[in-house]
């Protein structure tokens, strides 16, 4: 294998390494919110300087490979995806952050019953990192349009949350601080979902040399 | 003369390059006219078939690359451009290519199809005179200007090729004095001192530093404003770097030519792919 095959294979080693982290936090943050665990929180917190300190290093290698490398083509457009791809993954690490401390905050109100489907949209969010993931570990942009589709169900399922959480603290002025929290929470998975949605326009990018970006129109699969 | 060489070119459909995925040319220009077209290009060195069935539109005013391993045809098409092939015995071409819509293989003024399309050489090739002398010995092939013309033309023509400023104060200097650098934008305006509409560069940077290389460069940006400049590069990233289309020769036919900023990041042919990332063979 040349020299610099061997640093593509690096780089794309260190994105997987980073995506494992990021949907641990994912996950972690998510089962702490659903089951009041600050243990969870905690770890995920503990966990955020990993991926900021991944975030750098690949940076660094993406810049070391522009400059010295001077790659093109399928090469040229690997590299500069998984720039933006490792840039999208820290959001979501800060995001998954964001949840964690939501649900620290939460589990200070235990006698607060809400009720909402906040569950149901971390699944989808969860489930579109994933699949935008597995697109860029395959190289799929099938796939990877696929996640563009789940964008507009997202937001639906949002507004859902939100009105319920608006009904909530009308009809109890005690649950507001719960209700804010989940808001904050519901926010911040839907801001994960449009990173995922950004990661798979990388990924349709590399593969297809095509820019979906601010103009992409969703493919019914 | 071939019988497709007599029947011209008008008839012939000339694929055009490959255009980026948006509508417009990715650099916001409008598309430049065609001035040399190439259609169903065959040349032969005695028996050996060297270019095979090539298409191709260079357009005005603007810089094309021609890149490819070595011995894919890419020099010997420059050399058809301008007839360099006439001066070797048993070389032919057949195939139609034009001129500003002017068939240019025909029996037509060599002198006059070189005074439109100069050529520079990888090696430079300054004569054994002045700096000054190497410029007008050119101008004096198809003309006698006054002295005070003359002096104006040489100073135009160092000025064109970014060499007025280094040379101005020895110009009585044997050219063969200069640096590489130098020398070969010496040989550039000995090229634009004719007023060339074409200029052919065969690996003009291959013997030159970075430094020489980078000024050749940049005077290309300068030159394509009055000149169409058509390039043959070993060096894949002066090809990214300084045309506006590329063409990628392989074992004498043209395998893929487009806008050199889609070539270069979106090739469509497998083979393109693997010869400019270095994967080739």
């Amino acid at each position: 294998m040349r020299h610099f095959d061997e640093l593509l294979e690096e780089l794309r080693n260190k994105l997987l390494d980073m995506s494992a982290m990021v949907q641990t936090a994912i996950r972690e943050s998510v089962s702490s919110l659903e089951l009041s665990d600050e243990s969870r929180a905690q770890s995920v917190l503990q966990g955020e300087s990993d991926v900021n300190r991944m975030e750098l290093d690949v940076d660094q290698l993406v810049t070391s490979l522009l400059a010295l490398e001077q790659p093109v083509a399928g090469d040229l457009r690997f590299i500069t995806a998984a720039g933006k791809i490792n840039n999208n993954l820290e959001r979501i690490g800060d995001l998954a952050v964001n949840i964690a401390e939501r649900s620290e905050s939460l589990i200070q109100h235990p006698h607060v019953a809400v009720r909402t489907d906040i569950a149901k949209l971390a699944e989808m969010a969860e489930a579109m990192v994933r699949m935008a993931l597995d697109a860029f570990i395959r190289k799929d942009a099938d796939d990877a349009r696929a996640v563009l589709v789940s964008e507009r169900a997202i937001n639906d399922l949002r507004d859902v949350i939100f009105n319920d959480l608006i009904q909530q603290m009308k009809k109890d002025p005690k649950s507001v601080q719960a209700c804010v929290d989940l808001m904050f929470a519901a926010r911040n998975l839907e801001r994960i979902a449009d990173h995922a949605t950004n990661i798979a326009e990388a990924v349709v990018f590399m593969v297809d040399g095509i820019d979906l970006r601010h103009h992409h129109v969703p493919v019914d699969v | 003369m071939s019988p497709n060489q007599s029947q011209g070119t008008s008839a012939v459909k000339i694929p055009v390059p490959a255009k980026a995925a948006s509508a417009e040319r990715t650099d916001g220009e409008l598309e430049a006219a065609v001035k040399i077209a190439v259609s169903d290009l065959n040349f032969y060195y005695g028996r050996f078939h060297a270019i095979k069935n090539v298409s191709v539109q260079i357009r005005e005013n603007r810089v094309t690359a021609f890149i490819g391993p070595s011995g894919c045809g890419k020099s010997t098409l420059l050399r058809i451009l301008n007839r360099m092939y006439d001066l070797y015995p048993g070389q032919r071409a057949e195939g139609g290519v034009t001129l500003d819509g002017e068939d240019i293989l025909g029996p037509k003024s060599l002198a006059n199809l070189r005074s439109k399309v100069g050529m520079v050489f990888q090696k430079p090739t300054p004569f054994p005179m002045s700096i000054y002398e190497n410029i007008a010995f050119g101008i004096r092939l198809y003309e006698r200007p006054s002295r005070s013309e003359m002096d104006e033309r040489v100073r135009l023509a160092l000025t064109k090729a970014s060499l007025w400023d280094e040379v101005k104060d020895k110009l009585s200097q044997s050219a063969v004095r200069l640096s590489g650098g130098q020398q070969q934008r010496l040989c550039i305006a000995r090229a634009l001192a004719i007023g060339p509409e074409v200029l052919l560069l065969d690996e003009p940077c291959s013997a030159l530093d970075p430094v020489s290389t980078a000024k050749i460069e940049e005077l290309w940006y300068e030159l394509k404003r009055s000149c169409t400049l058509v390039v043959v590069t070993h060096n894949m990233q002066q090809a990214a770097r300084a045309s506006d289309y590329t063409a990628f020769m392989l074992d004498g036919s043209l395998v893929e030519f487009s806008e050199t900023s889609k070539l270069f990041t979106t090739p469509t042919d497998p083979r393109t792919e693997a010869y400019i990332t270095g994967r080739f063979g």
